[in-house]
Formats: structure tokens, C-alpha cells, sequence
């Protein structure tokens, strides 16, 4: 990747001898470069060659595994710095943070339950982030052991103390755990230990430089599997560490092509969320933050849900009929759209109004009721075809269509072409509840 | 390896818009680099907070938002002195009751109200109609005639009333809030097409129409991204500050209004609530976004505390 025909060319043996099945070294050099060969076709390039040409075709951010199983936490392969320009690839890890002093169990138990049902998708957080605060390395290591034997979701060994963390990893290194962290101090030992154990390893500097010439000191040792913390602890200055991290290695500066790590710890529990909101924002691959509050997660999951979001993609639901709760021939039938935060909005409300019901979501390219209507995607049209094709009249006795209170404009055309009568709901779903009780009658 | 520090050259910035009249002024916009990145370009003016202020008296507000204005949601000067006790740096007036569907109040009486507002405060004022196009333009019309040489931020205009509310303006000299449904292009037209008016780049606010957390805020975010990329690569169009209807998208999400019996899951309300509002109005901050619309007061006031700390330099 990055590299034109013309440069691999050069690093070719240029013998022309046609083992990897191209006529040249050029044109083999040029397959290669638009990617539809793979340079071990090649028997004859030599090592240097093929160091040099790897280096130079890996993504600008290594992919980095932490943990193992359906838990596993992969991040890094971002291309760009702004989610318009492509998207965003792998959501910022969030981790809480346990100190080995409190009672681990307790506190990983609570982040077990972060977990929450948004657009039909699962959301959770997905590390926990063990702080050596007692200092004493039997006691960090019997936490990661109690943490691993209640948790799935893999661990942050957080120890500066290569004893502490050697210990630690005794116990769980078969969980893929990753350490924090080597710093100027430590790091040849902490680069053993994770070379030892094959487990991901944060470097941290205390700037940018320190940070940048300890990667290239760790890469030099032999491990790979790394994470940058470029020492910053304040917003600000992790914004703009960040930023420069992400550019640096968007420009190929091979020591900041790694993923992230970065720690809200601001003194105020509010603005430690705010914070924590900001960095998944611009480019954390992890952020640790010692809240397992579900009303703190609640809010940055769903931020993270819509940074990392697709901008060419909407989240769509299949245009079908959605059967809420056990409904019958007398239940109501609701029209929306197919866009996922509009149908589970519509879903979650239908739920909770406790009455069974059908709903209908018309096919408008995922997007929402009155983009839909402006866009002319949610038309009188379009819903008289899904209440005709769809089934619904097979699976009702009555013919009346309850339809989103915002395009109350649709009624009179709708009711004309389906022959269905059209019953003007809420303009917000939430009102569905207590609306349904009033009006609802087959 | 030294780090060569990564700067972007930018050619432009955005342009300042100042609202409200001396001493009691605010001023935005005027950056020359991407949001709180110091290193790279002079940041002259902190985002800012204006506390909504309706009219009438709100219906379906959960308690944890109306117990802030105890007392005061059906009397828009008390409101308004509420608002400006709690720090507030603007007023934004919201004339909901001239909705045909709610008072359908006229352009005399709203006139009436904003300008009660305005004598009872020393806040810049923003003005905004109940949406309804025909009916804003005869709204704002009054309104900005009741506030001449107020310098107020009037709105919000769209293709349908660009006109009359960009003619009070330059009659009576406010500024003007241009909305356009998150479209870079059509926020660029309505620009334009309020410039051919003769009114100038510096006294134009764009509102893209933001969405709340969790319900289109990242449409927003990125249009707002992008407009200041234009703004700062030379595109006059894009080049105005951008002020987002922050409180009244918070308000109506479920994880603002449920109660934590509704949903236990989610934990306590009014934690999750000043979040919510907390983190839209930041996360739009840290994509360009430079007055932000707010309901709550503690929002409002983590909002600032976050914004603060973005304000200390990071000079490398
Ligand atoms: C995000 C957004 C977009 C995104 C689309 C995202 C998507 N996937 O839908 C983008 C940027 C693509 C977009 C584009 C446009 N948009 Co747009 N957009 C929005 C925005 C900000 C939020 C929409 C949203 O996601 N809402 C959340 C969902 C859950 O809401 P919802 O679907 O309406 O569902 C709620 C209710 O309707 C109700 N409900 C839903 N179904 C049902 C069913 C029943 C039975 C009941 C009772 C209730 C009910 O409950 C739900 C929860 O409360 C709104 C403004 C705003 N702040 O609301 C404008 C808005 C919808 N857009 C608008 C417009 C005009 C457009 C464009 C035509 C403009 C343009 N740029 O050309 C384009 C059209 C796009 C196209 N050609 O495909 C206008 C529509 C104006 C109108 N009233 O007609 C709005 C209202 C902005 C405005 N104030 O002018 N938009
Ligand atoms: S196998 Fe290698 S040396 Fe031989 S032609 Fe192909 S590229 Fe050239």
C-alpha cells in the first residue's frame, strides 16, 4: 500500500525469470502495487528486500489484539483523521479502572453489567483496567487472578513494577492481558516480560519525543504489539497529543503507528466522563476512566456508537413485518421507517406501551421519518405497498395504519390509495403509551 | 527520533461575529486553526452558552429540567433574570407561543415579550421564532424592530424567510442565525443568498440543525468538521461561526426524560440527563460548534468547565 509499481520494482531481483508466474519483474512489481499479487510469489527477493517493502506496505496503525474469544478487543488500522473523509475503524476500547486495593470482585461484577441493547445492537465496555495501587505484587497478582476467574472482558495489567506485573501475568498471561506500562525506567524488563508472555505492551513517554524514541527502543528489543501513551493527563494536552500521534502516523512515522491509550482522571467525576468523551472522540484506541456508573457508560458508549459510525452506511433494519410482544388480529399496525434508531425508538415504546403490536418499517434507505418525507422516500406510495404486500392484511381484521404524528401531512393521500384509515400518532415515539390506551380500538 | 511537530498551514479563518451592545457584548467565532488546537493557529474567543427562555409555559418538561426554573417557565423576564443569575452569556428567547398550534400569539405581542426580556437583562439577546416559516418572518420582523440597535441574533432563517428577516437585520442592526438541514451545500446557498442582501459574512451565525446524542449527532459533527476545514482552507461561505440547538434535541431523548425507575439500567437521571446535554454540546465544541443553545443550568456549567480547560494552550 502507498508504494507505486515503479519503488517495488527497484527492491525485485530483475531477473526476469518468471518463477512467480508474471512475464517481468515489472509486471509482477505492478500487480503487486494494485494489489493483486502478494510478494511471497516471489521466491528469489531478498530478505532486505522483503523487510523493506513489508515496512512499507503495513497499515500506517498496526492492528493490536488485547484478550481472547468474543471478547477480544482488536484496535489500530485507522486511515484518516476525519470521520467524513472514509470512517473511523475500531472503536475506542473502554476500560474501568480497579485498584487491587478495593474489593475487585465487587467492582468488576458492576462493570459486568455495562452492557446495553442500542439500535438492536449489544454496546458494552470492554476492558478492565487493574491499578497495582497497594504497590505490592503478590496483592496485584491474586487481583488479576479474582478479576480473570469473574470477567470475560480481558484486563489492563497496571503496574509500573516489572515484578508486580511478572507476577500479575503469571497467573492470567492466558487471557492475552495487556501491561501498563514500559516507561524510560523499565522497559527492557517489560519488553522481556511481553515478549515472554506474548501480551500486548503500552509504551509511555512523558512527550511526544520521550514517547517516540522508547517505541524505537522496545521495536528494537522485538516486540510489536504496542500502545502509546504519550504521558499527557490533561484535555488539552491530550488533545493535541493525540492529534499529533494520529498525523504523525497518517505521514508514516513509524514510531507513532500504534494505537492509543489515554486516561481520563480528571478530579471532577462529571468532567472525568466529559473528558473521556473527548478522547473517543479524537482518536483514542483505549480510554480508562475509574466510573462503572451506568448513567457516565451510557452516554460515551453512545457517543463512541455514533463517532464510529459509518458516514456512507446508515444502520438499516430489514423492511418486514416486526411482531412486538404476541399480537393478534385485533392489534394495532404501525408504520415507520427502516432506519435503526428510528424502528428500535418505535420498537422500545410499542414495548412498553405493554399492548402487542405489528410494526411496519418502510424501506427508505435507513434514514428517519422526516428525512424520509423530505427526501421522498417515505411516501403515501411506498407505505400502501408495504400494507398491501407485506402480509399485514392476512394478519389483521381491522384496516387501520397508525402512522408518525411528524408526517401527519401523508394521512389524506394515504388513506386514499391503501383504503386503510389513518391514524395520526405522536410525534415522538415515547408518547406511544399512553397514546395506544386512549385511542386504540380494532 | 525527534518528533517533527505536524502543523497545518491554514489560510483563512472564520470570521467574528459580536452580539449584543457595549458593555455587555459577546463575541465569537474569529479562529484560525481546528477547535483548542493552540499549536497550530490563534483561538481568539471561547465557545459560549446561551440558556433557552420560552414564551409560554413548556409542557412534557421532565422535573429534572423544570425544577432548575422553579417558579419562573410562565413568565419569560423572570426567566430570563434566572438564567442570567446562573452565569448565562446569552438569552435566547424562544417565541413558541406564536406557533398556530400553540397561542398563535402575534408579531406585537412577541414583540412585546423580547423586548421586556431585553430591558430586564444585561445579556445579548438571540431571538427565535416558533419554525414556522410565513409566521417567523412576521415575527422577527416585529421583534427586530422592537430591538433596533440591540444587536441581537435573530432566527432562524431558512429559504422560505430568508428574506424579511435578512432586510430587519440590516434595517435595524442584528445578525442572523441560517438554517439548513445538515447540507454543506445548502448551509453555503442560504449564505449566499443572505450576502446578495448585502448583509455582511461577519454578521451571519450558520445553524446546521443539529441532532442530540445518541439521535444524529454524528451528521452534525461532521458537516461542523467540515465546515471549518473550509472556513480555514479559504471559503468564505462556510468561514461564519456555528451555533447549535443543543437543549431542545437533549430534551426530548428518552435518556433525558426517563426516570431511573423507568429505566434502571441506566442509572440515576440527573446524572444521565446533565450528561446528556454535557457531552452533545462538547463533542459539537470539539467539531467547530461556538454558541450552544443549552436548557440546563449545571450543563451549562460543565459545559464551561470543560471548555475552560480546552482554553489553556497546548504549545508545543
Ligand atoms: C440526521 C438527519 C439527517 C441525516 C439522515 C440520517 C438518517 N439516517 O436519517 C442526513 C444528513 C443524511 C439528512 C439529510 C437530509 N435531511 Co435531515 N435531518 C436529520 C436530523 C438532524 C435528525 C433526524 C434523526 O435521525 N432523528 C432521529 C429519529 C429517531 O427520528 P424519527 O425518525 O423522526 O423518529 C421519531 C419520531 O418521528 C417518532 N416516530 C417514528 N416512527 C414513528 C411511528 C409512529 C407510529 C409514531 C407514532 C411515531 C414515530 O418517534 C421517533 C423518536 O421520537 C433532523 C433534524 C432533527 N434534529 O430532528 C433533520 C431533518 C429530518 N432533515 C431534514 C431535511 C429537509 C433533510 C434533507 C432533505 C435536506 C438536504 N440536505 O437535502 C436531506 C435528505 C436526505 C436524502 N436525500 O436522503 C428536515 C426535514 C424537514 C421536514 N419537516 O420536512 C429536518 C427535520 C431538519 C429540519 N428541521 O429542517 N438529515
Ligand atoms: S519471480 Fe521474482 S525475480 Fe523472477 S520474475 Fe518474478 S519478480 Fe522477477
Amino acid at each position: 500500500m502507498g508504494l507505486t509499481g515503479l519503488e517495488i520494482f527497484k527492491q525485485l531481483p530483475k531477473t526476469n525469470c518468471k518463477d512467480c508466474g508474471h512475464p517481468t519483474c515489472l509486471a509482477f512489481a505492478m500487480a503487486l502495487a494494485s494489489g493483486k499479487a502478494s510478494l511471497d510469489q516471489c521466491p528469489h527477493v531478498s530478505q532486505a528486500a522483503r523487510e523493506a517493502l513489508d515496512a512499507a506496505s503495513a497499515p500506517p496503525i498496526a492492528l493490536v489484539k488485547i484478550g481472547t474469544g468474543s471478547r477480544e478487543l482488536q484496535l489500530g488500522n485507522e486511515m484518516v483523521l476525519f470521520r467524513h473523509d472514509k470512517r473511523f475503524e475500531h472503536p475506542t476500547g473502554i476500560a474501568v479502572s480497579v485498584a487491587d486495593t478495593e474489593d475487585v470482585a465487587a467492582k468488576v461484577a458492576q462493570i459486568n453489567r455495562l452492557v446495553f441493547d442500542r439500535v438492536g445492537q449489544v454496546h458494552n465496555v470492554n476492558l478492565v483496567a487493574l491499578q497495582n495501587a497497594s504497590g505490592d505484587a503478590a496483592k496485584f497478582a491474586e487481583a488479576a487472578q479474582t478479576a480473570a476467574g469473574v470477567t470475560d472482558f480481558p484486563l489492563i495489567l497496571m503496574s509500573e513494577d516489572p515484578a508486580a506485573a511478572e507476577k500479575a501475568l503469571a497467573a492470567v498471561a492466558a487471557k492475552k492481558p495487556l501491561v501498563a506500562s514500559a516507561t524510560a525506567a523499565n522497559y527492557e524488563a517489560m519488553t522481556n516480560l511481553a515478549k515472554k508472555y506474548e501480551v500486548p505492551l503500552v509504551v509511555k513517554g512523558s512527550n511526544l519525543n520521550e514517547l517516540a524514541e522508547l517505541v524505537e527502543k522496545v521495536v528494537a528489543l522485538g516486540h510489536r504489539q504496542l500502545i502509546l501513551d504519550s504521558g499527557a493527563r490533561e484535555a488539552n494536552k491530550v488533545l493535541a497529543d493525540q492529534t499529533q500521534i494520529r498525523r504523525q502516523a497518517l505521514k508514516r512515522f513509524r514510531p507513532f503507528g500504534y494505537p492509543t491509550i489515554t486516561y481520563a482522571v480528571n478530579e471532577d467525576p462529571i468532567q472525568a466522563v466529559v473528558d473521556a468523551g473527548l478522547y473517543i472522540a479524537k482518536y483514542a484506541g483505549i480510554v480508562v476512566l475509574p466510573t462503572a456508573d451506568p448513567a457516565d457508560i451510557l452516554p460515551l458508549i453512545t457517543l463512541r456508537l455514533n463517532i464510529y459510525t459509518d458516514p456512507q452506511k446508515p444502520i438499516a433494519v430489514e423492511s418486514k413485518i416486526y411482531e412486538i410482544g404476541t399480537p393478534g388480529a385485533d392489534s394495532p399496525v404501525y408504520v415507520t421507517t427502516n432506519f435503526s434508531l428510528t424502528y428500535f425508538c418505535v420498537a422500545g415504546d410499542v414495548e412498553a406501551s405493554r399492548v402487542p403490536g405489528y410494526i411496519l418499517p418502510v424501506d427508505t434507505d435507513g434514514i428517519s421519518v422526516l428525512t424520509g418525507w423530505a427526501a421522498g422516500k417515505f411516501t403515501p406510495e411506498k407505505i400502501t405497498d408495504m400494507l398491501k404486500n407485506s402480509g399485514i392484511a392476512d394478519k389483521v381484521q381491522h384496516r387501520k395504519v397508525i402512522i408518525p404524528g411528524g408526517v401527519a401531512v401523508l394521512s389524506g393521500k394515504l388513506q386514499e390509495l391503501s383504503g386503510w384509515e389513518v391514524i395520526v400518532g405522536p410525534r415522538e415515539s415515547s408518547a406511544i403509551p399512553s397514546f395506544i390506551k386512549q385511542r386504540w380500538s380494532a | 527520533m525527534a518528533v517533527t511537530i505536524a502543523k497545518e498551514k491554514w489560510t483563512s479563518q472564520v470570521s467574528e461575529l459580536v452580539i449584543g451592545t457595549e458593555p455587555n457584548v459577546v463575541k465569537v467565532g474569529g479562529e484560525a486553526a481546528l477547535p483548542f488546537l493552540h499549536f497550530e493557529g490563534r483561538i481568539p474567543h471561547r465557545p459560549v452558552v446561551a440558556l433557552e427562555v420560552w414564551d409560554m409555559e413548556p409542557e412534557g418538561w421532565p422535573a429534572v429540567l423544570t425544577s432548575a426554573f422553579e417558579g419562573v417557565l410562565n413568565d419569560p423576564v423572570a426567566w430570563a433574570k434566572k438564567c442570567e443569575e446562573y452565569g448565562a452569556d446569552l438569552i435566547c428567547l424562544s417565541l413558541l407561543s406564536s406557533h398556530p398550534d400553540n397561542k398563535n400569539s402575534s408579531p406585537a405581542e412577541c414583540a412585546a415579550t423580547a423586548k421586556a426580556v431585553a430591558e430586564a437583562v444585561n445579556r445579548p439577546l438571540i431571538v427565535v421564532g416558533s419554525g414556522v416559516e410565513a409566521k417567523d418572518a412576521e415575527v422577527i420582523e416585529a421583534v427586530g424592530e422592537a430591538l433596533s440597535g440591540k444587536n441581537c441574533l435573530l432566527g432562524c432563517a431558512k429559504p422560505e424567510n430568508y428574506k424579511t428577516i435578512t432586510a430587519t437585520c440590516l434595517v435595524h442592526g442584528h445578525s442572523i442565525i441560517a438554517s439548513s438541514p445538515l447540507d454543506i451545500n445548502l448551509a453555503k446557498q442560504l449564505n449566499i443568498l443572505i450576502m446578495e442582501m448585502n448583509l455582511a459574512a461577519d454578521r451571519i451565525a450558520i445553524d446546521p440543525l443539529v441532532g442530540a446524542l445518541g439521535y444524529g449527532l454524528e451528521y452534525a459533527y461532521s458537516i461542523m468538521e467540515r465546515a471549518r476545514i473550509g472556513a480555514l482552507t479559504g471559503d468564505k461561505m462556510l468561514a461564519m461561526p456555528v451555533i447549535c440547538f443543543v437543549g431542545q434535541e437533549v430534551w426530548k431523548t428518552k435518556e433525558a426524560k426517563s426516570t431511573a425507575e423507568e429505566a434502571p439500567e441506566w442509572g440515576d437521571q440527573v446524572r444521565r440527563a446533565i450528561l446528556w446535554e454535557t457531552l452533545t454540546a462538547t463533542s459539537f465544541a470539539q467539531a467547530g460548534g461556538a454558541i450552544m443553545v443549552m436548557r440546563h443550568p449545571e450543563s451549562m456549567k460543565q459545559f464551561r468547565a470543560h471548555i475552560a480547560k480546552m482554553m489553556e494552550p497546548n504549545v508545543y
